[in-house]
């Protein structure tokens, strides 16, 4: 090694690439067979495989450390509310969020736009207010807005996209008006894989004084996320999605906001004081975690945040960019498939149809093969029914995915066409 | 084991390629629709009953190989089956894709035994039975719409 190359800074350095033959072996799950082959999971999108330090963190509460936290004066409690409020702290330094009181778990994505629709949504809209959200939101970013309209007279309105699967954003700009109450959207498109400018659309809405939600579940396991530099208010994503457990998500809220906004749910550890008469919150995040939280799964979580942070997600995007270009170019060779899904800015998600096969025999034929897609509408009807289609197969990747599995896919839909031509 | 062979019987793949009595029926009387939520298929089944008899069966819609072809072959079984005698073949094919049925039983279910492997695929089931849903419903119930959740 030259001197010169050991003096160069290191944050000037570029993202180490990753040794993926040696990040497989800390996922367990991935050297087992399906139907006598080598599991080729695909199916990232959906959730994610988690690795031995995850799987190690929750076997360890529950062999070792379980108890209740913020209530006994003894070992085990005081053990356990420390190692919680140190996930809450390691969560915080992921998103970069300027303090851990702006760090709420949840049981996923959908908890936290949950949360933000009955508590901001009730009590911030009125008949003739407004939400805008986009035509490529989840089902989660969609139908608790919708309840959340129906219990106030408020109006849900849609920005429209291309047929790339981009956001129009003068369209979007132009559906924000004088009674807009709160802007929600996706940052990476479940269907589509679209990256949406976050920064860009939040920096519209802000400029008319309305605040933002973030659906982040796409992002978070892909790209490095900065609440303060997107500037965003809300920001909400899922454990399982970023090689964590189930049952646990976070939402990130501005402090300013959330000390404003009611409690979602009443109970235990929400309180400050309680009379038969009434009762006073709690401070922040506590205030919005009533009853015993999801501890093993917080611990489990933070295990994965420390997991993906060692890897590096610059390193991770760069990987799974590869992967992307890699096969889309493979399976856009198959004649008879279109891509749903061709925005400039992607990550990590392969929609397609392939014509005349309907997406649920092309997942049944991989299936047999080992590999595991999604098929379906994705929970997300809109989209499908903006391309034209009732539902895509799709293939998503994680960083521990490899172009040799790729290929595998792309035989496997050689496969199919030749059972269904 | 479950064989991928014997869930896409040629049968089956053919039927898929050209469906049977796949078309708008304009004469019918009963119209029902049937939704998949797992996969947001649709398909539309039309009935002509005359006394009590199915004089004529038609469907239409979007659907995975297994439920195209599983409709066809049903709006095919019951021409000329009388409600109680449709509702009887209702029955057997629940028996047979659940798997709750013997081979030499299944054999006499003629063409309609092609979907004796979907047993194997739990999660499939709900395709091979939409459209007989949809039958169900109408025999009884003019104009709905059933789903298979």
């Amino acid at each position: 090694m030259s001197f010169s190359a050991v003096a160069v800074p290191l944050a000037r350095c570029p993202a180490v690439p990753l040794d993926v033959a040696r990040i497989r072996e800390d996922f367990p799950i991935l050297r087992q067979r399906i139907r006598g082959k080598p599991l080729v999971y695909l199916d990232n999108a959906a959730t994610s495989q988690k690795p031995q330090v995850v799987i190690d963190a929750v076997t360890r509460f529950y062999a070792a450390e379980n108890a209740n936290i913020h209530r006994g004066v003894h070992y085990l409690s005081e053990r356990a509310t420390v190692a919680y409020d140190e996930a809450r702290e390691k969560v915080a330094r992921f998103l970069n969020a300027h303090s851990s009181r702006e760090i709420i778990f949840t049981r996923g994505t959908t908890e936290g736009i949950n949360l933000v629709a009955q508590t901001y949504g009730r009590t911030h809209l009125k008949p003739g207010d407004d939400i805008v959200i986009t035509a490529m939101e989840h089902h989660s970013n969609i139908v608790p807005w919708q309840l959340v309209c129906e219990q106030t007279g408020a109006t849900l309105r849609a920005a429209p996209i291309s047929d790339q699967g981009e956001l129009d954003v003068d369209a979007f700009e132009r559906l924000l008006g004088d009674r807009t109450r709160l802007v929600a959207l996706v940052h990476v498109s479940n269907a589509l894989g679209t990256i949406n400018p976050i920064k860009r659309l939040v920096a519209l809405a802000h400029a008319r004084g309305i605040p933002v939600l973030v659906d982040g579940a796409q992002a978070a396991p892909h790209l490095q996320v900065d609440v303060q530099n997107l500037d965003c208010d809300f920001f909400a994503f899922s454990g399982h999605k970023i090689f964590g457990p189930t049952g646990v998500g976070v939402l990130y809220g501005r402090e300013a906001l959330l000390e404003r906004m009611p409690p979602y749910q009443g109970g235990g550890d929400m309180i400050a004081t309680v009379t038969l008469q009434r009762s006073t919150w709690a401070p922040l995040p506590a205030k919005f975690e009533a009853g015993t939280p999801m501890i093993a799964q917080v611990l489990g979580l933070g295990a994965a945040l420390d997991y993906v942070s060692k890897l590096g997600l610059d390193a991770i995007a760069a990987w799974e960019q590869d992967l992307l270009g890699y096969a889309t170019e493979r399976v856009s060779q198959i004649k008879g498939i279109r891509v749903i899904g061709t925005a400039r800015d992607k990550a990590s998600v392969l929609g397609f149809v392939l014509e005349g096969v309907h997406p649920h025999d092309i997942g049944t034929v991989l299936d047999d093969a080992g590999i595991a897609i999604r098929a379906g509408h994705h929970c997300a009807q809109p989209v499908m029914e903006r391309f034209g289609v009732s539902g895509t197969a799709r293939a998503s990747f994680a960083f521990y995915n490899t172009r040799a599995e790729i290929d595998v896919l792309a035989d496997g839909l050689m496969t199919v066409k030749k059972m269904f031509a | 084991m479950a064989s991928l062979s014997g869930l896409y019987q040629d049968l089956i793949l053919d039927h898929n390629r050209a469906p049977q009595n796949f078309r708008r029926m304009e004469d019918a009387n009963r119209r029902v629709e049937g939704i998949n939520p797992l996969c947001g298929d649709r398909l539309t089944v039309w009935l002509r009953m005359e006394d009590g008899v199915i004089k004529d069966a038609a469907f239409q819609g979007s659907g995975c190989a297994i439920s195209k072809a599983s409709a066809s072959l049903m709006t095919s079984a019951v021409k000329g089956k009388t409600r109680q005698e449709a509702e009887a073949l209702f029955e057997r094919f629940r028996r047979l894709v659940t798997g709750s049925m013997e081979q030499a039983e299944a054999e006499s279910l003629g063409k309609l035994a092609a979907f004796s492997g979907i047993s194997e695929f739990p999660i499939r089931v709900k395709c091979a039975s939409l459209s007989w849903h949809a039958l169900k419903a109408a025999l009884s119930e003019p104009d709905t719409v059933v789903s298979t959740e």
